[in-house]
């Protein structure tokens, strides 16, 4: 297994490499001009001309393109355009509140929709069954930024319970840091809790139906243990593949969140970077989440075989 | 940290629902009207850098409320042989925040690089034989020609201001970034703290000096600062902004957006203030060289379709309070505004008139194509009315919604409209920008020279009158030429001014001791 993570691990740099040579293209054949955008409302073709060469955007695309990609393969994303920071450093300041996001938004996500599904299939037609069912359709339906809006007037403004927006750092206490992302995770989570409650529910209902659990149960094994242990490990191969296809549609809903709370994350720093055209920042974001995505599903893949002994590489 | 106290701490702050605004009443917590991309001074004209400029770097020269302009690092000045030669003194006591003193060089050296990114720099520079330092407190100017105008130029709040730096630091090509951020202004900017695109901090400089006299107003004055700190958050949302103002997370919000403001006039913790009379001013710039707005006639009748009043209420609402018509082509209730030619902007409108006036003039159908960029509310509520108003009066046109940063590519092309050309953009500008002509760059009349502005407007005798301002000898002149001018704009047409509007501030009730004009943070105190 080892072996194989290896090679995932080796099989990402042409992944990356493919989407690095796509993100350049695009934005090389996309509207829009970052001299342009630089030099402002004010200015005359003749200072955006200026800017452009002092930015080197007057070179091929061929040239601009070979000397980014060997700055990478070196360690080096460039420097953003605007700012005049390096992207890495960029990357490194935004990337804690949206992985802390992400994080607290999955362990939301899962600690409420497993157990929901769970719920739902072993009562499967119950009250409760249909209660789950109808919140998973409310997930769904309502948008992200309605919903944070809603937990923002409710939580923050009129019970004054958690803050409206902003981010503090894990290092300065868990109590401030959970605080601060109790109600963007509820938000971003509402829609994937939705998604998971309803695939663990539909996977479990087919698991059940198992002779194996028809077994279990006339050996007297109790409810619980049917349910946890039998009926939930056998189901999980479905529902982790969720999770990990669910950590893409996270990253592009933390955008809408982190921009709804103000929260200093990367979705944030990309919207301001594509908005404005700054190209050394999108393609080194956009590196970075394909990194992160073909990471994630590596870690779904060897989790397969921690479900299902079978599954091996 | 260790585990019991990480834990500790974490309790207490989940105790503390409303953790974010436990912060001590030192600290002045601001939202900026958008992110502060750019930290130079000199290298942008975006408003948001020249008011993060305004606390870390000073500037020879300050504006009060009258445009008039104040000794502000200068101890005072002398003007010798024939208004040709002036000599300029810095104060006692000037440091720059690496602690070395403020010396006539750095200022000498600060004022080139400013002068070649600022229209009224570049005049001064061309009217000046040379620009020295003959020692460590003097600024000579050898002047060509007199120029009345130096404190003016050097005393300018509309962006790019001219910001004094150290001399290493001002050596940078105008045309790269700075990248060190050292003034001698009243607040340090704290780099360390920086999280570019949500936050930026500034720390009081202890060793600043203020002006020991003078009236305090605009930027003019002893700059005193309350604060310790300075925090500035952005926050991309309107509705998150008003809320963290609301719930006391943040003092001040610098652009409230029209929709909101009645919710935050309800908050008795919360004040809604006009600090800038000026406001903002908008406008549709035709394109001169394509058809149909290449036909002088054209451009004139469709001025009578302008409802000035029908595109203000479109972004500020209907209270007349909120908004100024009709607008000329200079900020109104500024020296240089008049009245004087407005009249196809005044009364009803009458649009059927109007499709006769167009096909009189020679408009015969052609398609036109309005860019609008719809990253901007406010542009983009003006782009609705004005294409409504095209469609009214028979006009072709093509509304192309698009972002900023396309705007401003395209609208570089002077190809057909065929070919990817335009016809016409929403903009806008503050109103400071159009106090004077010599950064009114919008009513230059340079056609398509290089330096012109797209738009390509020709007009000989705007420009003939522009260089004439410069030469005014007084106020009253200058005012004159200002009015011929605007009678010349309404013939020539370069853009068709939509109406100035009030922008208000928001911020909470105990902060006090706030100035009229763009936000400053000097003489601001919470109690």
């Amino acid at each position: 297994m080892f072996a194989y993570a290896v090679r995932r691990i080796i099989a990402t740099i042409p992944v990356m490499g493919i989407v690095a040579l796509f993100v350049f293209s695009l934005l090389y054949i996309a509207p829009g001009d970052p001299a342009a955008i630089i030099a402002g409302d004010q200015a005359t073709p003749a200072d955006v001309e200026r800017i452009r060469a002092s930015l080197g955007l007057d070179r091929p695309f061929l040239v601009r393109f070979l000397e980014w990609l060997w700055n990478v393969l070196n360690g080096d994303m460039g420097v953003s355009i605007f700012t005049n920071l390096p992207v890495r450093h960029m990357i490194a300041q935004r990337i804690e509140p949206t992985l802390s996001l992400m994080v607290l938004t999955l362990t939301f996500a899962i600690s409420f929709a497993v157990p929901m599904g769970v719920v739902a299939a072993w009562k499967q037609g119950a009250w409760i069954d249909r209660l789950v069912m109808v919140v998973a359709v409310m997930g769904f339906s309502v948008p992200v930024f309605v919903v944070g809006y809603i937990l923002a007037y409710t939580f923050a403004l009129q019970l004054d319970w958690f803050p409206v927006q902003g981010y503090t750092p894990l290092s300065q206490g868990i109590g401030p840091w959970i605080n601060n992302l109790a109600l963007p995770a509820i938000a971003l989570g509402s829609a994937f809790i939705a998604l998971l409650a309803r695939i663990t529910r539909a996977t479990m209902l087919e698991v059940l139906s198992q002779d194996y659990v028809r077994t279990a149960k006339a050996k007297g094994v109790d409810q619980k243990s049917i349910l946890f242990v039998h009926g939930l490990k056998n189901a999980a191969v479905p529902i982790v593949t969720i999770i990990g296809l669910g950590f893409a549609g996270l990253i592009g809903g933390a955008v809408v969140t982190e921009s709804v709370f103000a929260i200093p994350g990367v979705g944030r720093l990309v919207v301001d970077a594509i908005l404005r055209r700054d190209y050394p920042v999108i393609q080194g974001v956009v590196l970075m989440f394909s990194f992160v995505y073909v990471i994630v599903n590596l870690c779904v893949d060897l989790l397969y075989t921690v479900f299902d002994p079978r599954i091996r590489y | 940290m260790k585990r019991r106290r990480f834990l500790a701490t974490g309790a207490a702050g989940l105790a503390l629902p409303s953790y974010a605004r436990a912060q001590t009443a030192s600290t002045l917590r601001f939202i900026p009207q958008i992110d502060l991309s750019f930290l130079d001074p000199h290298w942008t004209t975006a408003y948001v850098t020249r008011n993060h400029s305004y606390l870390v770097f000073d500037t020879l020269f300050g504006q009060d409320a009258n445009f008039k302009y104040t000794h502000q690092m200068l101890s005072g000045h002398v003007v010798e042989n024939d208004d040709k030669l002036w000599k300029l003194t810095l104060r006692d006591g000037l440091l720059w925040h690496d602690g070395e003193r403020v010396l006539a060089r750095d200022c000498v050296a600060s004022i080139k690089r400013w002068a070649k990114r600022d229209a009224i720099g570049d005049a001064l520079m061309n009217a000046t034989e040379e620009l020295s330092a003959p020692d460590d407190k003097t600024i000579q100017f050898r002047l060509k020609k007199p120029f009345p105008l130096l404190p003016d130029a050097l005393g300018k709040s509309p962006s790019p201001m001219c910001a004094m730096m150290p001399e290493r630091i001002a050596n940078t090509d105008p045309f790269k970034q700075i990248t060190e951020i050292i003034g001698s202004g009243p607040y340090r900017y704290v780099a360390a703290e920086r999280v570019q695109g949500s936050r930026n901090v500034y720390a009081r400089f202890e060793k600043y000096q203020p002006r020991p006299d003078g009236a305090l107003d605009w930027t003019s004055g002893p700059k005193v600062a309350h604060f310790e700190r300075v925090v500035w958050t952005t926050i991309p949302d309107a509705a998150t902004a008003a809320a963290a103002l609301q719930n006391g997370e943040q003092d001040w919000w610098e652009y409230p957006t029209a929709d909101l403001q009645p919710l935050l006039r309800k908050n008795p913790k919360i004040r809604i203030a006009f600090p800038d009379p000026t406001g903002g001013v908008e406008m549709m710039r035709p394109n001169h060289l394509a058809a149909p707005f290449n036909n002088p006639g054209v451009r004139r009748a469709f001025m009578h379709a302008i409802d000035q009043a029908e595109f203000m209420q479109a972004i500020v609402g209907d209270d007349p309070a909120m908004y100024h018509t009709p607008l000329g082509m200079f900020c109104p209730k500024t020296p240089m505004a008049s009245e004087d030619g407005l009249e196809p902007l005044r009364g009803k409108r009458d649009y059927g008139k109007v499709k006769e006036m167009l096909k009189a003039a020679g408009y015969a159908g052609e398609k036109t194509v309005l860019m609008v960029p719809t990253d901007y509310v406010t542009l983009k509520a003006l782009g609705d009315v004005m294409a409504d108003t095209m469609a009214r009066v028979g006009i072709n046109v093509d509304y192309v919604a698009t972002d900023w940063g396309s705007m401003l590519q395209r609208r570089n092309k002077k190809e057909p409209i065929e070919q990817g050309g335009w016809s016409g953009f929403i903009t806008g500008w503050a109103g400071t920008d159009h106090l004077a002509p010599p950064a009114h760059i919008a009513l230059r009349g340079n056609g398509d020279q290089a330096g012109a502005w797209p738009g390509w407007c020709v007009s000989p005798e705007l420009e003939r009158l522009r260089m004439a301002w410069f030469d005014a000898p007084n106020l009253a002149g200058q005012q004159e030429i200002c009015r011929k001018m605007q009678l010349q704009a309404m013939q020539d047409v370069p853009y068709y001014p939509l109406g100035q509007y009030q922008q208000p501030t928001a911020y909470r009730a105990d902060l006090t001791g706030m100035l009229n004009g763009f936000a400053t943070f000097w003489n601001v105190r919470r109690g």
